[in-house]
């Protein structure tokens, strides 16, 4: 059996930590809206908007799901499925042949 | 081993992982979601640029009013932990009014997306239209359906709220039901990311 206590939850943050990370938050999203109004980022567009969306989740799960402060089972548990489900698209993009020109 | 719970915690779980079983099993159910919405977007992906009828995305997507839908349902998120927040320092009336202020948010975006549904069927958009029709209606259809599942659990917290049933001792209800609402809104970044954005003119 395991030993009482393993995967308790240190302190969550206080509700001002939570207001700033709304905050961060509304901040990324309103320039994920921005860059892609920018001709000059054209090219480089997607990876920029992969790394804005992927920081928003992290931190919405980190801080608001409180998987930093949780066990790391719940957060092994919840990546585990992120990383199968991105797997899972990524397969069936190269099935489709969505990677070929 | 001494253990002591924090302020507004329960104390751990004598279960063989040590935590709450029924925390792990939401987490479990979260993670087998993120595979149901992942087959969505795969098929959105998929079928992204091939229909051969209008209308397009390019037609019909507004980013800036998808911007305010989706500005809604994070601050929805940021309600909602204040709500979990206030029920584990024993504040009965802040979970009250924050859980009712993240239903209220969670009304908003889902009125705004009847409104968008509406706009596009209006401009010749249905589910049997094109390949973009199915596929969009079929992927943020079902993130509203989980958005209405999500309100619909909130109200049954704030309800049994009144007949003293959601206390300092059960905060794990509500934490559960943030869980949930949360995953809501981080399924939402993705969409907005992947179906919006992403059909902005400048992507090529």
């Amino acid at each position: 059996m395991a030993t009482p206590g393993a995967g308790h939850e240190a302190s969550h943050p206080s509700p001002a930590k939570y207001a700033a990370i709304a905050v961060i938050l509304s901040v990324i999203t309103a320039v994920e809206v921005w860059v892609v109004y920018v001709e000059a980022l054209a090219g480089v567009l997607l990876p920029i908007l992969a790394v804005l969306s992927i920081t928003k989740f992290a931190l919405v799960g980190m801080f608001y799901m409180h998987l930093k402060f949780d066990s790391r089972l719940f957060s092994a548990m919840f990546v585990g499925g992120i990383v199968l489900t991105v797997g899972i698209i990524i397969a069936l993009m190269g099935l489709f042949q969505v990677f070929v020109d | 081993m001494s253990y002591a719970p924090a302020a507004g915690h329960p104390p751990a779980e004598h279960t063989t992982t040590g935590l709450n079983h029924r925390k792990l099993l939401m987490w479990v159910f979260l993670s087998s979601d993120c595979l149901f919405f992942g087959t969505l977007i795969s098929t959105y992906l998929v079928y992204r640029g091939k229909s051969v009828v209008g209308p397009y995305p390019v037609d019909l997507l507004n980013i800036p009013y998808t911007t305010v839908s989706a500005f809604v349902l994070l601050m929805s998120s940021l309600t909602m932990v204040l709500a979990l927040s206030a029920i584990q320092r024993g504040d009965l009336r802040g979970l009250r009014i924050w859980l009712f202020t993240t239903v209220l948010l969670g009304c908003v975006f889902l009125g705004g997306q009847v409104f968008e549904f509406t706009h596009f069927v209006q401009h010749g958009l249905t589910v049997k239209t094109n390949l973009f029709g199915s596929t969009f209606f079929a992927l943020t259809g079902f993130h509203g359906l989980h958005v209405t599942v999500g309100v619909i659990w909130l109200l049954s917290l704030a309800g049994a709220s009144f007949r003293g049933a959601v206390r300092q001792e059960t905060s794990l209800d509500v934490e559960l039901a943030g869980l949930y609402w949360h995953f809501v809104d981080i399924v939402w970044i993705v969409i907005f990311t992947v179906v919006y954005l992403v059909e902005a003119p400048n992507i090529v």
